[in-house]
This record gives structure tokens, C-alpha cells and sequence, in this order.
């Protein structure tokens, strides 16, 4: 089960391959050939490969061009930069004017660690979810990614995807799984209470849900991994039958997953919530793990944060 | 200057004063507008879209025209009446500007046609234009990318990154241009934040710099004309313009930069540029 691809090499992998079957494809980066993993690209496809330096603002402003005038356009770089440096340029050249970029950001939440919070993107679900017509996706795992990237080439809007940047352990075992842009996935049943989880947080709300399981909990696991469009009709049906929600999330508790999740029952008038996220701090300087753990957003924490919000 | 030279440069002049009365008309109507950069830069997008561009008001997203950029968006009022005086929108279309739901925005956007970016935030369209001229370039497609800059907006960081890119990819179809009529909301551009030595500056980018007197159609003509798009460079030309250009009231001042004229005013306004349309037809 174990999975030694990152989502950041699957997604080059994918897009190398479609690439050189399609000259249309580009690839813009920012000096982060290395961390996004696109040097294969980048010797493989030249002519398909533009080297911006580091420059994030001209970088998506160029991808816009190149968007505008046809080319199936990736920028690519640490999602810390492009969701704060260009944002502007993500709010207008992209989502304004409605060129279909589609922005990896790599290396994002937690990612990069002790490096400290001028590193982390926590506040990229919040901001870009208010810009319109700019899709938001955190792909679960590598097979997941994959599948996204292939959906990705003639979608027609802009997108932007963050993924982390180690491997993670397999949410999909196998190819046999659904994926659309949009439509949340329904991971097990469960009836007693629903556990949603975006990105790296999605395979920690298994292994609690298995733990769960073990005390007599039958959760339910959804794969919330487009927070935009938003699938409000996957958690209205878990209100439904579960009641109960604990969202987790490896961003701040504000304007992310929980807080999709909370305007919506508030609206509806519906059910208990939990948020979990990284509260409104710059997060302590350790591994990513030990970040999720000592937030509470790992399986341990899901964990003891579902059994308190059933009051058991 | 021959004969067709020197008529083609005249009918110019006339469609540039009729632009720039239309201007004057729908910021009256409107109440707000840009008129200073929208009046200094008016000979320029007169002359792009009526003697330059390679467009065709009746297939506005043929593959192969030309991209125009209007990076200092705030002047959309010269750009709309262009657009409209060119075919690509009505002269009613131009009339609701300012009114309640007008398909016309306060500054560009995609929804009127003939517009290739939705601007207004400055510092944008040259990185825009870089890639465009790329994109050309990957395609092996011939057409040409110009860019219009405010020289205010010459503050803004990101247009030296563009800058850097287009020296660095040697995009000698991309040609930006500022409307260099040395005021800015604030006062005078080289008061509020230096922007001298503006040709030494773009030259160390490795671009080609002209300077041009940006609201006489007969230079422009020749800058223009002589632009040759066969080497790897890419182009900049200074075009020295009058803030209000064509109003005397409102030229080089910076209270103009959004000023709305009184019906007095407005009326003068008309009157002299009816004027020189009338000494240019006679």
C-alpha cells in the first residue's frame, strides 16, 4: 500500500507524457525546475518549457498570455509563492480574465517543515475560493493526481491544484476509483458520523476511521478534494444520515474545508461541526508530520476529536 | 513626407479628434472617467488601431491578429471610443458607458470585443504580452504583441521582470510603449518616484528605445513604420505626450487625471476640438 511518488513527481510524470503526445501542453516555472520536478520536462520538451526565473508575478501573468493565445498552459512552483507573491496576478490575469492557467503549486500546507510559515500556504483554499471562476483542487494521493492532471489538460477553466511534498501513503489502491473535478468521493460508509478530509488529510481520516471502527464508530470518509466547485450535495447527504461532521484540514481553520462545510449547515440549519486545522498561529517549527500531529490533524487527533464530538 | 503620407497622417489626425471628442462625451455622460491618460494616449490608439494592428473588427478573435494590451487600463475611455470609432462595438454600445449594468466596465475587460485582457490593476499586461509573444513564437505564428504602459505605473516591480523575460527570450514581436506625459495621480511622476533615466533603464534590459513625440501623428507614423520586426529585439518606445492632450483647460495638469469637466466646460471642450477637426478637413 505504501506509495514512494510524491503528488508533485506524478503530476510532471502525467504531464511529461501527455506533453509529448501534445505540443500544445507548456510547462512555466520560476527556478523551481528541481522542486517541482520538472527537469525531464525541461531537457525532454524545450520547446514546450518556459524558464521565468525567479519571478512568480511575471510568471503567471506570462502563463495568462500564454493561455490567452491557445497554449494548455501549467505554471508551476511552491504553492507558498503563487497563492501570496502573484496573487494579484492570479486574481486578474487568471480568474478575471478567465484564461485557463492551471497552477501547481507544489510543497504546500506544511510542507516544507521547520522552514517556517513564510513557507507554508494555509490560507491558499480562503483566498482563492473567493476569486471567481478559479477552481481549487488537493488531490489525496498519486493515483488521484494522476487522474486529475489528465482531466487538466483541456479543461476549460483556471484551476489551482496544491499538492504536498513528500510521498503519501495510497488513499486508492488500485485504478479502479471515480474522479471528477467537483464531485467529492465517498471513501467507506458510516452512519454515526462523517470525517472530511482535503489533500494529505484524506488518508489520515481512514486510518482514524478504522480506529473507529474498532470502538463500535461507524464513520464515514469523503474525499473532499475540490473545495471548488464546492459538492455541498455530498455533505447535506451526510448531514442527513450521519448528523455529525468533523472536517480536517492541513490549513487554517479559517476560510478552508470546515469553514465550506459550516456555512453551508449554518445556512441549512442543520447538524454538529468540528474544524480541524492549524488555528490562527504560525505553526511550530518541526517535521510535517509532527506539525500534524501536534495540531491534531493526524489519525490520532481525528481520532480523539471524533470520539469527543460523539461524547464518548 | 509624400502626398499619401501626408493625407494618411491627416485622416489620422481626424479620427484622433473625433476619438478624443467621444471621449469627452461619454466622461461627461458618465460623470467619472479617466481623462488625462485617456486623452494623452489617444493619438497613440488611434494610430494602433487604424494604421497598425492587423485586426478585423468582424472576426475579433482571428487566430493570427495582432494582441494589443491596454496595461494602463485606467484610460479605457480612449480605448472604448476607439474600439467603437474601429467597428468593434456601437457607437450605443459606447453611449451606455457609465450607466447601470453597461457592458462597459470602468476599466478593460474580455466582454467587449476587441479586448484581450481584463485589466486595471497595474503592472499586469507586459508579463501578459511576454507570454503571448511566446506563444507566437512556439506556434511559429507571425503576429506581434503591443503593450501600453502608463509611466506612473513604471513603479510597478513586475513590468521589470517582464522586462528581463522579453530581453532574455529575445521576443522582437513584442513592442511595449508608455504614454509618458510625466504626471501621475499624485503630481509629477519624477517627484512622486523617479523614473529617469527611463532609455537606459529599458536599454540594460536589452531592449531597442525610442522616443517619439506621442501626440504628433506624423512621428508616430515614422516610429512606427520603422520598427523592424525581423530582428530578436524587443522594442520600447517613449512616447512623450501631453496629460489632457487636446483640451487646453485639462492639459498637464495632474487635478485632470479623473477631473470631470462642468456642462461649461464640456461645451469648451467640444468647441475647441470641433475647431481643429474643422481646420483639418478644410
Amino acid at each position: 500500500m505504501s506509495n514512494t511518488i510524491p503528488c508533485r513527481k506524478m503530476f510532471t510524470d502525467t504531464l511529461l507524457e501527455l506533453a509529448q503526445q501534445d505540443p500544445e501542453i507548456v510547462a512555466v516555472t520560476t527556478d523551481a525546475r528541481g522542486s517541482v520536478t520538472l527537469d525531464a520536462f525541461a531537457q525532454q520538451l524545450p520547446g514546450q518549457f518556459v524558464e521565468l526565473g525567479i519571478a512568480e508575478q511575471n510568471a503567471v501573468g506570462v502563463a495568462a498570455g500564454l493561455a490567452s493565445v491557445g497554449k494548455k498552459t501549467f505554471v508551476c512552483g511552491p504553492a507558498c509563492f503563487y497563492v501570496a507573491r502573484s496573487l494579484e496576478q492570479v486574481k486578474v490575469d487568471v480568474a478575471y480574465s478567465a484564461n485557463p492557467v492551471k497552477i501547481l503549486g507544489v510543497s504546500g500546507g506544511v510542507s516544507y517543515g521547520a522552514l517556517g510559515f513564510s513557507h507554508h500556504s494555509l490560507h491558499d483554499i480562503a483566498v482563492l475560493r473567493t476569486f471567481p471562476t478559479i477552481q481549487v483542487v488537493l488531490p489525496s494521493d498519486a493515483r488521484q493526481t494522476r487522474r486529475l492532471v489528465q482531466q487538466l489538460v483541456d479543461y476549460p477553466h483556471p484551476v489551482y491544484v496544491r499538492v504536498g511534498r513528500n510521498a503519501v501513503p495510497d488513499v486508492y489502491g488500485d485504478d479502479d476509483f471515480s474522479f471528477t473535478i467537483g464531485k467529492a468521493n465517498k471513501l467507506t460508509d458510516g452512519n454515526d458520523i462523517t470525517l472530511i478530509g482535503t489533500g494529505e488529510t484524506v488518508w489520515h481520516c481512514l486510518q482514524a476511521a478504522t480506529r473507529l471502527k474498532e470502538q463500535g464508530v461507524a464513520a464515514r470518509v469523503i474525499d473532499m478534494h475540490t473545495l471548488k466547485p464546492f459538492d455541498s450535495e455530498a455533505v447535506l447527504e451526510a448531514l442527513r444520515e450521519t448528523g455529525t461532521i468533523l472536517t480536517v484540514e492541513e490549513h487554517s481553520v479559517s476560510g478552508g474545508l470546515g469553514s465550506c462545510v459550516a456555512e453551508l449547515m449554518a445556512q441549512e440549519g442543520m447538524g454538529k461541526l468540528k474544524i480541524l486545522g492549524i488555528p490562527d498561529e504560525a505553526p511550530i517549527h518541526a517535521k510535517p508530520l509532527e506539525i500534524f500531529h501536534h495540531y491534531g490533524i493526524d489519525a490520532d487527533g481525528i481520532y480523539t476529536s471524533a470520539l469527543a464530538l460523539l461524547g464518548k | 513626407m509624400n502626398n499619401t503620407a501626408l493625407s494618411r497622417s491627416k485622416e489620422l489626425q481626424i479620427k484622433a479628434e473625433e476619438i478624443r471628442r467621444r471621449v469627452i462625451e461619454i466622461i461627461y455622460s458618465a460623470k467619472g472617467g479617466h481623462t488625462g491618460g485617456s486623452l494623452s494616449s489617444v493619438d497613440l490608439q488611434t494610430l494602433l488601431y487604424f494604421h497598425v494592428l492587423n485586426i478585423d473588427p468582424q472576426q475579433p478573435d482571428m487566430p493570427g491578429r495582432d494582441r494589443f494590451i491596454l496595461s494602463k487600463g485606467h484610460s479605457v475611455e480612449a480605448l472604448y471610443a476607439t474600439l467603437a470609432a474601429r467597428g468593434f462595438v456601437s457607437q450605443e454600445t459606447l453611449d451606455t458607458y457609465g450607466q447601470y449594468n453597461s457592458p462597459l466596465a470602468g476599466h478593460p475587460t474580455k466582454k467587449t470585443p476587441g479586448v484581450e485582457l481584463n485589466s486595471g490593476a497595474l503592472g499586469h499586461g507586459l508579463s501578459v504580452g511576454v507570454g503571448m509573444a511566446i506563444g507566437a513564437r512556439m506556434s511559429g505564428m507571425h503576429y506581434r504583441t503591443f503593450v501600453l504602459m502608463g509611466d506612473g505605473e513604471q513603479g510597478e516591480g513586475s513590468i521589470y521582470e517582464a522586462a528581463m523575460a522579453a530581453g532574455h527570450y529575445q521576443l522582437g514581436s513584442l513592442v511595449a510603449i508608455i504614454d509618458r506625459n510625466t504626471l501621475q495621480i499624485s503630481g509629477r511622476t519624477e517627484e512622486v518616484m523617479g523614473l529617469e533615466p527611463m532609455r537606459e533603464r529599458w536599454s540594460s534590459f536589452g531592449w531597442e528605445v525610442q522616443e517619439v513625440d506621442g501626440n504628433d501623428m506624423d512621428a508616430l507614423l515614422a516610429t512606427f513604420g520603422a520598427l523592424d520586426f525581423r530582428n530578436q529585439v524587443p522594442k520600447l518606445i517613449i512616447a512623450r505626450t501631453v496629460k489632457g492632450k487636446g483640451v487646453s483647460f485639462m492639459e498637464d495638469g495632474a487635478k485632470w487625471h479623473h477631473g470631470v469637466p462642468s456642462e461649461e466646460q464640456y461645451k469648451t471642450a467640444i468647441a475647441e476640438i470641433n475647431e481643429r477637426i474643422k481646420r483639418l478637413q478644410s
